[in-house]
């Protein structure tokens, strides 16, 4: 491995503005995105996808990137967050604070019912951080498929769960400003971590558990908080995820889920956190231009759009093989997208911080 | 009482198949440290060749005895050397490297395996589930009471087999030349590969023939289950999985007691619980039993080195 990088603060910035600059730039792009896609469904839909995969891979990315601690079971986390956000907007779909507007008092509900969601899911967390304290590597990345799994089987014998059938008539809630508000704040938490002490004793983790433990890091408390933190944010998108799909099974969230988010997260690099937005929007899109090409592109092109969803899950597979024997860091490793652009490109100084 | 004992008899059946898949994820992981995440989707893929075969026989052939012979050999064959492929191609580059490396290959090539299996692009077999040829007539061995407890000829045979391999692997492991190469592999390859052993064949070797077990046993659950599925090995290399993981894994005559476990205990939730909640339990008692005993039940925990 690697050494891992130290995120640096920016350079030229005057400190009074640092805390609230990622705010300043993230608002007007919200807004922006908003008024952009307001006239298309299509491509709000897309950007919805493309946003909660972007949560899951940057969420799965404290576990498996920065703590070296492989979960392959985020699925069902986000099943956890979808279940539990969906049944509470559903019991409180009536419900409305009359002194606000209709819209603001929905947007309240859901962000409450997210919170909810995430909180539940990040109490899975912590139940899956515990048995890390004994086991690790394989072990352990076992044991949290076999999470996912227990969590989907329980779901599929709960009554308020809808069973098998799922729940369906989840209201809308989802808009664009909510996704983005959702990846703006799990970029920032995960970047806050990669650069504080608490970042460091999960990059000591990952690089030497025992060295670790033997230098006084708290390798327990800090692998359950990294589960606990990752998992509420995939909470959180499996909310964000049932309030636009509207309709959610206990087939939503299986392993065949939580391997696409592996793959955006190895594909990125384990511990970066740029790579994995990048994974993760490249390869929700892929699926989408391929569909809108391969019909260009030959003439049978009935079957074709079939065929995308057909040929991604073996793809994924060979990717993951090919990326282990040719790059197994990833595209960027442990570093994040500025520090390996190309040299031409303005840089930042190293240093002069 | 009658009905204990017929779930107790189909818990023994179902396990000695997972007994059988999980000797090759043992030996996998005895040599190598490897947990071979595509080790079901190997015996998924030399059930299909099972399957190939058969329909190749045609109809008469594939139900006499020679016909059953020669298609558990082209299966076992045919794993045995998509197995060495894929150690050759696959793990063999990953070796010195972190072990997450190989784990992340392992599910790649799993991932590979059953979804490539479920194009339906050229000889690939598509998705939906097939019935596998009843190659062997299924019939009551034993019958106890007015048809109260019922036993049949493949249960038997399955039990028979698993037993016969396990014991045979024994033997392999312990009293011959490549038996004691396999553990000096799987104690330190590195020290091994000095003191004059091929390491690289001696893991191809058992590479193969855990492979070939995996096939074998693939046809068994074909013959029981009868029907066939892309997705098949996912599951059952899971459960496998598992029950090596129970026993102790990488120890021989453990894998074959989780496995039997397994298989008992899953029969009595689908008996006297619900079949809904089969999988859940299989990977509680995983949980547990990692919390309780990281080696397992017949293992031993290795000491950790800096």
């Amino acid at each position: 491995m690697e050494t891992s990088s130290v995120p640096r603060t920016v350079p030229g910035v005057p400190a009074a503005l640092r805390g609230i600059l990622p705010v300043l730039v993230a608002v007007p792009v919200l807004v922006a995105l908003e008024w952009l896609l307001s006239g298309s469904p299509f491509a709000q839909q897309l950007t919805y996808r493309v946003g909660v995969n972007v949560v899951l891979a940057v969420s799965l990315n404290i576990v498996n990137g920065m703590t070296g601690q492989f979960s392959i079971g985020h699925a069902g986390f986000m099943a956890v967050g979808a279940y539990v956000s969906s049944v509470l907007s559903l019991s409180l779909k009536e419900i409305a604070l009359s002194f606000l507007p209709v819209a603001v008092s929905d947007q309240l509900f859901f962000i409450a019912a997210l919170l909810v969601g995430g909180a539940a899911a990040a109490l899975c967390g912590f139940l899956v951080g515990l048995p890390s304290l004994r086991l690790r590597g394989d072990y352990l990345a076992i044991v949290t498929l076999g999470f996912g799994e227990i969590i989907r089987v329980i779901v599929q014998n709960t009554a308020v769960f809808g069973r098998a059938l799922g729940l369906s008539g989840i209201p809308p809630a989802t808009s664009v400003m909510m996704v983005g508000f959702w990846v703006f704040l799990t970029v920032l938490v995960a970047r806050r971590i990669a650069g504080s002490s608490h970042g460091r004793s999960l990059w000591a983790i990952r690089e030497d558990e025992v060295a670790a433990e033997a230098m006084g890091v708290d390798t327990t408390g800090y692998k359950v908080r990294a589960f606990v933190i990752s998992s509420f944010f995939a909470g959180v998108a499996g909310g964000l995820f049932a309030h636009f799909v509207q309709v959610i099974n206990p087939n939503s969230f299986t392993f065949v889920q939580s391997m696409e988010i592996v793959v955006m997260v190895v594909l990125g690099g384990l511990g970066s956190t740029t790579g994995a937005i990048v994974a993760a929007v490249f390869l929700t899109l892929l699926p989408e231009a391929l569909r809108s090409l391969l019909p260009m592109l030959t003439e049978e092109g009935s079957s074709l759009s079939s065929r995308v969803d057909q040929i991604r899950m073996p793809l994924y597979g060979l990717l993951l093989v090919a990326l282990m024997l040719l790059r197994p860091q990833g595209l960027f490793g442990t570093k994040e997208i500025w520090e390996v652009l190309p040299r031409w490109l303005p840089r930042r100084r190293k240093g002069l911080a | 009482m009658a009905q204990l004992l017929q779930h107790l008899i189909n818990g023994l059946a179902a396990g000695t198949i997972y007994a059988l898949v999980a000797l090759g994820y043992t030996m996998v992981y005895g040599v190598l440290k490897l947990i071979n995440f595509a080790h079901g989707d190997v015996m998924m893929v030399g059930v299909y060749m099972g399957y190939g075969t058969a329909y190749a026989l045609g109809r008469q052939a594939q139900k006499s005895v020679l016909g059953v012979v020669l298609i558990f050999l082209v299966a076992m064959a045919g794993c045995a050397l998509l197995g060495f492929l894929i150690e050759r191609f696959a793990y063999r580059p990953l070796r010195e490297k972190p072990r997450l490396t190989a784990l992340i290959t392992a599910i790649g090539i799993s991932f590979a395996l059953s979804y490539g299996f479920q194009l339906d692009i050229g000889f690939l077999p598509g998705a939906a589930p097939r019935a596998f040829p009843e190659i062997i007539q299924p019939s009551e061995w034993l019958i106890i009471g007015d048809r109260d407890v019922v036993v049949w000829n493949w249960q038997i045979m399955s039990l028979l087999i698993a037993v016969g391999l396990m014991v045979g692997l024994q033997y392999l492991v312990f009293k011959t030349r490549f038996g004691r190469a396999m553990r000096a592999v799987s104690y330190d390859h590195r020290v091994a590969a000095l003191m004059g052993i091929p390491t690289d064949r001696i893991i191809a070797v058992t590479f193969m023939i855990g492979s070939g077990l995996a096939a074998g046993a693939g046809l068994l659950y074909a013959i029981k289950d009868t029907s066939v599925n892309p997705l098949m090995g996912l599951f059952v290399g899971l459960k496998a999985f598992v029950a090596a993981v129970i026993g102790g894994i990488g120890h021989v005559p453990g894998a074959v007691v989780g496995a039997l476990m397994l298989g008992l205990v899953e029969e009595f939730v689908v008996g006297y619980v619900a079949s809904t909640w089969r999988d859940a339990v299989a990977f509680g008692i995983l949980i547990i039993v990692l919390l309780v005993r990281p080696g397992g039940l017949f293992g031993r925990v290795a000491a950790e080195k800096v």
